[in-house]
């Protein structure tokens, strides 16, 4: 009867051993479902500079505004309610704190183009209660609309008035007939903001904005020395917008 | 014992009974077996991502993770248990094989009185009107 025992005790303290060890040599054993596409881009920060001394008339940037738009389903409203992924505006209001009374004239006529900048610590994704808006690890920050729930605290926090919200049904402002059956319009009640067009980047292609721009926006990894954009960055003068908000932002300004 | 006014309490209780099991009796009766609806499948193609049984029974679960894999992981190639790659997306992969949502999405949804907001924001492949 003794002997029993032991013997009982033993085999189960291997079968408990056993037990601890076995889920994750199950798990280890079979691969993961996901995987990233082979044709994607990579990089460990994406970022943007713009050229205002090739890209500086309102014409220019609305017509990129528009391939952008039209590839993402952008709806066009007037007034208010307008909703934007990029657009353009004056120095004054692109660059408020870097502004002085004798700033070359030609400078001061120019239109930016603006957009998400895509900050390396966006305030947006700091409020957002649902972690609808996300900070990617490429650096991106960008949006689940299927979590937002509209309460457009990240509006609220943009220094850059980036994100704008969808108060009427989207799809009433878009024509239906020239939608991009590719990407998904959105629905009444969320935030929507320029995504760097990761779905491109995901199929290895530029942001539709850098590629139509014939050169005057560079796009590339920030954090590789030998890239084309820190080529840029090392010989032409930027500025970054509003730097007094601490949102450390990944586009920059040739000015 | 003698039960005062027996027959009408009884006859009562009866009567009650009859009443309260009459929806289970009429109900076997008068309606008929749920069958299910009978869905469009895609014309060219013959396999789907996964099984039919895995499909049938867990789609909602799969455009879950899917969306999750896509979106927020930044994957969008998925590896099923064949080993076959798809490209994540309802509305490129998904939908253009199944390119009729009223005959295959519908038809099941509407049945099982099931309203998924999907189409809030993708894109059906008719097109939208």
């Amino acid at each position: 009867m003794k002997k029993n025992r032991r013997a009982f005790i033993k085999l189960a303290a291997l079968a408990a051993a056993g037990l601890a060890v076995a889920p994750k040599a199950m798990a280890s054993g079979s691969a993961a479902p996901v995987k990233v596409n082979a044709t994607a881009v990579h990089a460990e920060h994406w970022a943007m500079v713009i050229d205002t001394t090739k890209l500086h008339t309102e014409e220019e940037i609305g017509k990129l505004a528009k391939i952008c738009h039209s590839i993402h389903n952008v709806p066009s409203i007037e007034g208010k309610q307008e909703v934007k992924w990029l657009w353009s505006d004056e120095y004054g209001h692109t660059f408020p704190e870097q502004e002085n009374p004798h700033l070359a004239e030609e400078v001061h006529h120019r239109a930016y183009a603006l957009l998400c900048n895509h900050c390396e610590q966006p305030s947006c994704v700091r409020v957002c209660p649902t972690k609808a808006t996300f900070k990617r690890p490429d650096g991106i920050v960008a949006m689940d609309y299927h979590r937002c729930i509209g309460c457009r605290y990240c509006m609220a926090a943009c220094p850059y008035g980036s994100r704008s919200f969808n108060w009427g049904e989207p799809r009433k402002n878009l024509d239906l007939s020239k939608l991009n059956p590719e990407f998904p319009t959105r629905m009444r009640g969320v935030v929507e903001k320029c995504n760097f067009c990761v779905e491109r980047l995901a199929v290895g292609k530029e942001p539709a904005c850098v590629e139509a721009s014939h050169g005057a926006i560079v796009f590339g990894d920030l954090s590789n020395p030998d890239s084309e954009i820190r080529k840029v960055l090392r010989e032409k003068f930027t500025i970054r917008r509003k730097p007094s908000a601490g949102t450390e932002p990944s586009v920059y300004y040739i000015i | 014992m003698k039960m005062q006014n027996g027959f009408p309490i009884v006859a009562g209780l009866v009567i009650f009974i009859g009443l309260l099991c009459a929806p289970f009796v009429m109900g076997k009766v008068v309606t008929h077996e749920y069958k299910a609806p009978e869905i469009k499948m895609p014309v060219g193609e013959k396999e789907c991502i996964e099984s039919k049984e895995f499909m049938r029974e867990q789609h909602m679960q799969l455009l879950n993770q899917w969306r999750d894999w896509a979106l927020r992981d930044g994957k969008r190639t998925y590896t099923n248990h064949a080993g076959k790659e798809f490209t994540i997306s309802l509305q490129n992969t998904c939908m253009k094989c199944h390119n009729n949502k009223a005959d295959f999405c519908d038809k099941c949804h509407t049945d099982a009185g099931v309203s998924p907001y999907c189409w809030d924001c993708h894109v059906q492949p008719e097109g939208l009107k």
